[in-house]
This record gives C-alpha cells, structure tokens and sequence, in this order.
C-alpha cells in the first residue's frame, strides 16, 4: 500500500504515539502499564511508517534498527539487576531519593525503571524484527 | 560473593547473547566473544561446584523475595554436577567451531542462538520453581528449533516440523499438569509444593498432574513412545549442534524428571512409579534396536540416545539412594561420551562427504588419533571396563539386585550387548575395513576439531579412573535427593548459607 494521505498522518501521529508510550512507561511501576505495553505503543508508531508504504529509513529516530534496540534493551535489563547484587541482594530494588517535579508529582527513580525501559527497547526491537521480516518481498 | 556466584551460570550466557547481537560484529570477533564466553561459564560452574561440593546448598532469592512468593534459585549437588558438565560440553562445540550458511549476514547470530541455549539450560538446572522452570525450558527449546533448522535446507524441515510440534505438545500438557497442582496448592514453588503435598494425601491429585508432567518431560527426553522426533531430526543439524543437542538437550529432560519425580511426585506422596519402570525398559529395547538397523552414522547415534535415556529412567523408578546415584553418574558420563560420538562422526562425515559407514573405511590407519577419540566413548558406552559406562551400569544393575527387578536386569544385560554390537559395527565399517574404493578422505576440515574432541576424551577418562571420586559426588547429590528435608530447608528457611 503507499497512501499519500495515511504517509502524512504517519508523520504527525507518530510522535504523540511515543510521548503516550512514555507516560505508559512511567506510570507501569505502580498503575496499569509498563514497559511492555509502552513498547507496544510504541512499535505501533514505529508500524505506521511501514504501513503507509513511507521508507522508515528516512524518518529520523524511527529507522533505528531492531538489532540496536534488542541488545541496548537487554543490557538495560541486565544493568538494573546488577547494583542489586552488591547491596540487598540480586534484582532487588535501588533507588534515588525522590523529589517533586512539577506534572508527575513525587518522583521515585530506581532500578525497576530502569528495567522497565529495557523491557520497553526490547519490545519495540522485537515487534520491528517480526514486522520487517513479515514485510520483505519476496526475492 | 555466593549470590554472584550462583547466578553466574545465567548472567554469562545472558551477556554473550547481548554481546553477539550487536550489529556489524564481524565473524571473527563473535567467535572470539563466544569461546571466551564459554572458558568462563566453565570457570564460574567449577566454581560453583567446588562450592557447593564442600559447603552445601546455595540459594539465591530474586529480588529478595521469600518463598513461595519470589522465585528461587538452588544450587544443590546434583544442579551443579549438570552445570559443570554442560558447560564443559559447550567449551568442546565451540573449540569444535560452529558455521552458519555460507553467506551469512550476520554470524554473530548463531553465536546468540548456543548461548540462548545455554542460558535455557543452566536456568533449568538452578531454577527452584516450577513455571520458572517451564520458561528455561521454553528458552532452550526456541534457541533449539532454530539451531537445528538454521542451514535452511530442504531435508532439515521435516524432522524440524515434528520436533517442534512434539515439544509444543509437550509443553500445553506440562502446563496443564502444572495448573492443576497449583490451583490445588496455591505454589509454585518446587520446595513449598513437597511440604503442602506431604500433608495433603490426595494420591489423586499427585497421580494426574505427575502423569501429566511425566509425559511432558518424557516428549522431551525422548522416551518411548514420545520418541520418533529425535533420530528423524538430530543428525539434520550441523555436526558441533548435533554434538550440543545429544550431549544436553535430553537430559535437561531428564534433569527435570530427576529433581520433580524425588521431590515432588515421590511414592511417599502416592505417586505410583512403575510405569515408569516399563516404558523405561521399552524405550532401552526400542532404542537399541533402532540403531541396530542404521548405517548413517549420527542417526544410529541418535537412537542410541533413546537407548540410553531408558536406562536413566530406568533408574529412577528403581528408586533409592544407590539407583539414583547410578543414574547421576550414568547422565554426567552419558553427556560427555555422546557428545564427543557425536563430534567424530561430524569429522568422518566432513572428511569422507557422507554419513553412511559402508562408504567410509581404513580410518584406523589414516587417521588413528580419530580411531582413538572414537573408542574410548564407544567402548564406554558399551560398558566395557574400566570406562566410565561400565561403572554406570555396574552400579544401576546393582541396584537392579538389590529392589530384585530380575526384568529389568536381564533388559539392561541385552541392551548392553546389542551397544556393544553397534559401536563394534561404527568400527569395523568406519575404521577397520579397508577404504571402499573412490572413497574420498581427505576433504578439508573446518574449525578446531581435535583439541575437542580431546578435550571430551579426557573427561571420558577423568569419570573412568577418578570414577569413585565422581560417584563419590553423585552419591551426595543422590542423598540429598532422597532426604529432601536439606533441600527444603536450604530454600524455605535460606539456611546452610
């Protein structure tokens, strides 16, 4: 498919798609959300491109490639278990004293965020992976 | 210091996977990563070992969560005994070199798929919990179905389609099995679970959900009946992944039945083993028989493996401490010789350019340091003295004797000959004989083939000449499988540290 009209709606829908994918992201420790379902969201930003029959290659940030996305996920994952093991044990929480930030409110960072956000790489890596095998003409 | 210890055996794996999956990582620096990679996870297992082997359990609570509610991992004798063999078992495939296609775009990639493996592995030996279990299981099986179709060829799609299907199969009823005891107990964890069962007295419950599981681990173990997926896929893969999966991947399998069926599933919660001991004599029969009529080479190997996982099971539901020894030792020593069978063949295969033995010929003469690398786990599978295999038979019909299944012993007595027969048939046709006329030996040899299989040989002759010191390590592990109070006590209490 290659439709003019859904390329341009691609271009300004993507990156609300993302912002929203973020706010999942954050919000997932102790509401509905989380890396996994932010990732989701935001692959599908990632999808719209392909969809429209617009060249993500071209398109800044989202041509990224799904095998930088899955090892900086991975590792991200692996990180957030490590400071753990020196201290209260293995993937147990670390975390920064929390502060107030205007919109968010108290904000509480630690290593489950971190984890969270490699979960997130992983998955928008992984949905890429399937979505650009799935899309390559056949030779 | 224990707790990076423990978890090593995952960590490794997990970092090497995210190192080969970085982009635009050259074929040369992957290989490297790799075989790096494995000289530590063998350190840090042998590590583990030495640990465990003269302190006692270890454990490690993820997150810090106290069981039942967090996952848990246990480091016992017979998790690490697992651990230090495979690992050694993965240092030998890649000392051995692995390939991908020829034009491979990026070969890192096969390099994420062994180490996936092996990270699916390592977590089923140390996991103490029984959907975690069910995810290792899960990684190693993915990273299989891959590697073993990954050479895309046409013949490789079949005995990979049933393998596949087999192991899905295996896994719903695993889940199935593992759903119904926890909607009864409310656990998943596998030490929790024996002391609510103990209590409990619902041989009913025990006997469905421990059928069910049974069943899982045997499809994945390859026991007769579940069995026709393994030599109509194993000798498809390349030869070092062929060596890998005969040398681990059905004896996770049996890994699995070990650590459920003496914990969980045991006589003393109503769980009824005998017919266990039946389909293990079957599958013994049924294996050896298969191999009896093969001429291609690691396809006849591939059916000995069935043979072999019958005695292992066979063990099992024997039941007792000199039994489940036997069979530790029979596994640790079964991973070693099978997969280094496996590796020889892979070279006779590579140097002559087909698999059947009646064209291959006068190996013995060209190439005795092959013959050599070729008898010593032939002639310890055929339970010939003083070789590892014959201290593992000894001791399991010893344990015949002594629970008087005079069926069983005279099974295992045939079975016996019949192994010998066919490694005897491997050498007269591979190396005996005189070369049959237009066969070509001298095709070129990839990868580092000897220092593998050497490396292989040498662990054979460790577990024959040092085998009282091994037995006296599956001897502990067998005890602590049969007195599970120590293991309970290790992960619900965190004692022993």
């Amino acid at each position: 498919m290659n439709s003019q009209l859904l390329q341009i709606a691609a271009r300004f829908l993507s990156w609300p798609l993302v912002i929203v994918s973020l706010w999942l992201l954050y919000r997932g420790h102790n509401l509905p959300g989380g890396g996994f379902i932010g990732g989701l969201l935001a692959a599908s930003a990632f999808m719209l491109f392909d969809l429209s029959g617009a060249d993500r290659s071209k398109a800044g940030v989202f041509s990224v490639s799904p095998f930088v996305l899955m090892p900086l996920g991975l590792g991200l994952a692996v990180l957030s278990a490590l400071p753990g093991l020196f201290g209260a044990g293995f993937m147990t929480g670390a975390w920064l004293p929390g502060f107030e930030l205007p919109l968010l409110g108290k904000v509480h960072l630690g290593t489950p965020l971190v984890f969270d956000v490699g979960v997130y790489f992983t998955v928008i890596g992984f949905i890429l992976l399937l979505a650009d095998t799935l899309n390559e003409k056949e030779s | 210091m224990n707790d990076l210890l423990v978890i090593s055996p995952i960590l490794v794996p997990l970092i090497t996977v995210i190192a080969c999956l970085l982009p635009g990582l050259s074929r040369r620096a992957s290989d490297t990563v790799s075989l790096f990679s494995a000289f530590v996870l063998v350190a840090a297992c042998v590590g583990l070992l030495v640990q465990v082997a003269s302190h006692g359990t270890l454990t490690l609570r993820a997150g810090s969560w106290a069981p039942p509610f967090g996952i848990v991992l246990v480091a016992d004798t017979l998790s690490v005994l697992m651990l230090a063999i495979s690992s050694i078992v993965a240092l030998a495939v890649l000392i051995y070199g692995v390939r991908g296609g020829e034009e491979d775009s990026s070969p890192g990639h096969l390099h994420v798929l062994i180490h996936g493996l092996m990270l699916g592995v390592n977590g089923s030996f140390l996991t103490g919990d029984l959907f975690n279990l069910y995810v290792w299981f899960e990684v190693m099986l993915i990273s299989s179905f891959i590697l073993m179709v990954r050479e895309g060829k046409r013949s490789q799609l079949p005995g990979g389609l049933s393998y596949v299907l087999l192991n899905l199969l295996a896994s719903a009823l695993f889940l199935s099995g593992a759903g119904l005891i926890y909607g009864k107990l409310g656990t998943l964890n596998l030490a929790d679970m024996a002391s609510k069962l103990g209590a409990l007295e619902d041989p009913d419950l025990v006997n469905t959900s421990g059928a069910l599981i049974f069943v899982a681990f045997a499809a994945k173990a390859a026991l007769f009946p579940f069995h026709f997926w393994l030599p109509a896929s194993y000798h498809r893969a390349a030869p070092a992944i062929s060596a890998l999966f005969a040398g681990l991947l059905t004896k996770v399998g049996v890994y699995a039945l070990l650590r459920l069926f003496t914990l969980v599933f045991t006589p003393d919660n109503g769980f009824s083993s005998t017919l266990i001991l039946y389909f293990s004599m079957a599958t013994m029969v049924i294996g050896v028989l298969g191999a009896v009529a093969q001429y291609h080479i690691r396809r006849l190997l591939a059916f000995h493996i069935i043979s072999q996982i019958g005695y292992m099971t066979a063990g099992l539901a024997l039941g007792g401490e000199l039994a489940l020894a036997a069979v530790i030792f029979y596994v640790i020593h079964h991973i070693a010789v099978k997969s280094t069978l496996f590796l020889v063949g892979g070279v006779l295969e590579a140097r002559t350019g087909t698999a059947d033995i009646r064209q291959h010929g006068g190996f013995y003469k060209s190439s005795p340091l092959l013959a050599l690398c070729f008898l010593i786990p032939a002639f310890s599978l055929g339970g010939i003295p003083p070789l590892s295999g014959f201290w593992a038979k000894l001791n399991l019909l010893q344990a015949g004797v002594e629970t008087e299944h005079w069926l069983f012993i005279g099974t295992a007595l045939v079975v016996g000959i019949l192994t010998l027969f066919s490694m005897i048939k491997i050498w007269n046709e591979s190396f005996w004989k005189a070369p049959p006329e237009g066969m070509e030996a001298d095709r070129p040899l990839s990868g580092r083939p000897y220092p593998a299989m050497l490396l292989l040989c040498v662990l054979t002759l460790v577990f024959s000449l040092g085998g009282a010191f091994v037995f006296k390590l599956a001897k502990q592990a067998a005890t602590e499988l049969c007195d599970p109070s120590g293991y309970l006590n290790a992960v619900l209490k965190g004692g022993a540290l």
